[in-house]
């Protein structure tokens, strides 16, 4: 078992939970009554503690993987939550059609996927997940349950459910609408751009014709190659190609100590940047390679060893943005640490279904960091400092230690989601970020 | 394509077998106590390949109905060319040593009602000369342990009844499987604590009795450490053994 329940995936903070309660029906109700505060745990793959409740108790919805219904004309799928969408691509694919969003990981639930509203590298076009959802079946711990759609009799539960990160109750099963695929592979360039400027100029002229754009930023580079990195835009495509082999390695173990060090990051860096495929004007590839890199190395997060990693990933408004990511570039270099994979996309305009949605219009940076105690929260601080200055946010999906102050500015909505919160949920983020923010701080 | 019957189907491990079989395209029946669970397996198993699923709600426990059960499964469809006994209580160990009727209870559950099935399925297998019976036994019958002799007993029963049956079919051209899990993280174990290597997915150990029945492998430890884990807890001398805690 790859993924231990309860853990998450950037193996910090780890808290210990007082019981974990398998959940696999979806006709009978947990006991919520009896214990501690509940939190749907989908598989781990939120990077802090969004998905940990310490002391409380988690329901593990991995069980709750059923279809239930697929509509081979309109490509409507109803299906359990703790489906994920690795099995819905290999059910649906060969049928000819394509999950509408998807996260760099395919091992995401579909509870997961709505409790966070994720977003993948269509979102200048698609939108997030929540515009996908047509409708889900919501359990509260006083035992009603409502089948929520956007526009429906439940509306309000729709909009605090999306984004609401498992605090308005289990999501048990879903509805949504596919895409449709001409098959599993993709066509599309990869270019190196020199700076930022470059990169909002590739973006703005590739939006329109690609459906999925995304970069990755050199971090370590400094002075007139800062903001240096690579564009990758791509659409589907009718072609075929060799399928490449599924699942290659696996992280044995973890090492006693990160591999991920200053002299490993900038060699890294320098040869992705450096590689000839990093220019490619006819790019082909498979689903699996464009879409999730990461997933052919199981595991792979415990390279950063036992003290784990952490993540930022960001959102700043378009107009503040060249100047905050410059902001941002420097900051790391400066602190002597720098991220492995730096992945940078802008969002399009189409506003979020969820109250506490993360994805907003602006340039999102994503970043990792191991965790080297004091030093690497100082800079994450440094970091916000320049998100809230830009009038930005950071993703709770991928948060340990943003301040309550911070989460409060970046999700104004937050009191009015409150109201939506079952008394009987609760998360350790959740507590972290709605604890009283005095004046001076706010 | 095979016809494939299940009983225990609302089992983590049996549902996880099914889908294997769905994969395959064969067409399945499924048997087990609670119907709105059955029909939803049912519709996921459709879903991912099987052409035809068909469900019964029955208390496998009601010894009396396993003739009608079984012809209803051929009735609707057809010959039977597999059938996996797979339900299960842990028994309550310290509950079975107060209460004589639990520990009988839990007998039938796990030891007398799967005899009564494998012996008809034995029989009409061997008149038709085809066939495989598999059940789901455990390394812990394997040897009795203090903190679940009961259990562990009556999946000791049900080894040693499937070693005597394969036997006995041998000659008549029916497979006898026996399969022997580890820890397997099921609800039947959502009080235990998991996580490390000797816990697997029902995912993996019913890829691998899958496997086993197809290829009618007479004894299935799943994951296949647990044949050595095993070898090396049956051979610890009784003298020694009686002063452990296992
Ligand atoms: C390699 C990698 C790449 C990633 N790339 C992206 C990306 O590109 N874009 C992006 O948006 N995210 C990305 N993520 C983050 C990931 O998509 C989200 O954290 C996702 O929500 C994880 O889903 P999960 O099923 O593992 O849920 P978990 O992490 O277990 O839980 C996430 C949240 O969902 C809630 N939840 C889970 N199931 C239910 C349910 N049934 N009912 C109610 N609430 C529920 C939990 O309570 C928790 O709040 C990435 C993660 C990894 C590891
Ligand atoms: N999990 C392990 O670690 C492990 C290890 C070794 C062997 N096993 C064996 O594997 C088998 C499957 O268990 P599991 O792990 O998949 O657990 P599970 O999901 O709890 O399945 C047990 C199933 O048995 C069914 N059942 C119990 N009594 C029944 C009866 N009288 N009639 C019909 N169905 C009955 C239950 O039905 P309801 O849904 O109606 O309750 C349940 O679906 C069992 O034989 C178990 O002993 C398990």
């Amino acid at each position: 078992m790859p993924t231990v329940p309860g853990s998450s995936w950037g193996r910090w903070p780890r808290h210990a939970h007082a019981q974990c309660v398998p959940v696999s029906d979806r006709f009978r109700a947990p006991d919520f009554a009896d214990g501690a505060p509940c939190l749907p745990w989908g598989n781990g793959r939120s990077y802090g503690d969004s998905c940990q409740n310490a002391d409380g108790r988690l329901l593990l919805t991995q069980g709750l993987d059923r279809f239930i219904a697929f509509d081979l004309d309109t490509g409507v799928l109803e299906c359990e939550a703790g489906v994920q969408l690795a099995d819905i691509i290999d059910l649906v694919l060969p049928k000819g059609w394509f999950v509408p969003v998807t996260p760099g990981t395919r091992f995401v639930t579909v509870g997961g996927a709505i409790a966070n509203d994720v977003h993948g590298k269509n979102h200048h076009r698609a939108g997030s997940f929540g515009h996908h959802v047509t409708g889900f079946e919501l359990l509260r711990s006083d035992g009603s349950t409502r089948w929520c759609t956007a526009d429906g009799q439940h509306a309000a539960w729709f909009a605090a459910t999306i984004g609401g990160l498992g605090l308005t109750g289990l999501i048990r099963r879903a509805r949504l609408q596919l895409r449709r695929v001409p098959g599993a592979w993709l066509t599309g360039q990869s270019h190196r751009f020199g700076n930022l400027a470059e990169f909002f100029a590739l973006s703005r002229e590739s939006d329109r014709d690609y459906e999925y754009t995304v970069s990755w930023l050199d971090c370590t580079a400094r002075g007139d190659a800062l903001g240096r990195g690579v564009f990758m835009r791509g659409n589907h495509a009718p072609i075929e190609g060799r399928v490449p082999r599924e699942r290659a390695l696996r992280v044995p173990v973890t090492p006693p100590v990160s591999l991920i060090n200053r002299l490993s990051l900038q060699a890294f860096n320098r040869l992705y940047y450096a590689r000839p495929s990093a220019r490619c004007d006819a790019a082909t590839w498979h689903y699996r390679p464009f879409f999730y890199p990461l997933d052919s190395v199981l595991e792979w997060n415990r390279i950063y060893g036992p003290r784990g990693f952490f993540q930022y990933q960001c959102v700043v408004p378009p107009e503040p943005a060249q100047d905050a990511l410059t902001g941002m570039i420097d900051a790391i270099a400066r602190s002597g640490s720098g991220s492995f994979l730096a992945v940078l996309k802008m969002f399009g305009e189409r506003p979020s279904a969820g109250l506490l949605s993360f994805p907003r219009p602006g340039a999102t940076l994503a970043l990792d960091f191991p965790n080297q105690g004091e030093d690497t929260l100082r800079l994450l601080e440094r970091l916000d400092e320049i998100t809230r200055a830009a009038g930005g946010a950071v993703y709770p999906a991928k948060d340990a230690r943003m301040s309550a102050a911070s989460f409060q500015q970046y999700f104004p909505r937050w009191r009015e989601f409150g109201a939506f919160v079952d008394p009987r949920f609760s998360s350790s983020f959740w507590r972290r970020v709605t604890e009283p923010v005095s004046c001076k701080e706010s | 394509m095979q016809r494939v019957l299940i009983i225990g189907a609302t089992s983590a491990i049996a549902e996880a077998t099914a889908r294997e079989f769905a994969r395959r395209g064969d067409r399945l029946f499924l048997v087990g106590r609670r119907a709105d669970a059955l029909e939803a397996i049912a519709s996921d198993l459709r879903l991912r390949g099987a052409p035809q699923v068909e469900i019964r709600a029955q208390d496998a426990n009601d010894r009396s109905a396993h003739e009608t059960m079984i012809d209803a499964a051929e009735a609707a469809i057809g010959e039977i060319d597999s059938a996996l006994i797979a339900y299960g209580t842990l028994s309550d160990q310290a509950a079975c040593e107060r209460s004589v009727d639990q520990m009988l209870a839990e007998f039938d559950t796990n030891a007398l009602s799967q005899m009564a099935l494998m012996t008809r399925l034995a029989n009409r297998f061997e008149a038709r000369r085809r066939g495989t019976i598999a059940v789901i036994s455990s390394v812990a019958g394997d040897r009795g342990r203090r903190s679940n002799y009961v259990y562990g007993s009556a999946k000791a029963a049900v080894s040693a009844f499937t070693s005597g049956l394969r036997q006995r079919l041998y000659r008549s051209g029916v497979t006898v499987v026996t399969i022997k899990p580890g820890f397997v993280d099921t609800p039947m174990t959502a009080g235990f604590k998991k996580g490390g290597p000797l816990w697997a997915s029902p995912a993996d150990v019913g890829g691998a009795i899958a496997r086993a029945m197809i290829s009618g492998r007479p004894v299935a430890y799943t994951p296949w450490f647990w044949w050595a884990i095993m070898q090396i807890i049956r051979n610890i001398p009784e003298t020694l053994f009686r002063r452990l805690s296992l």
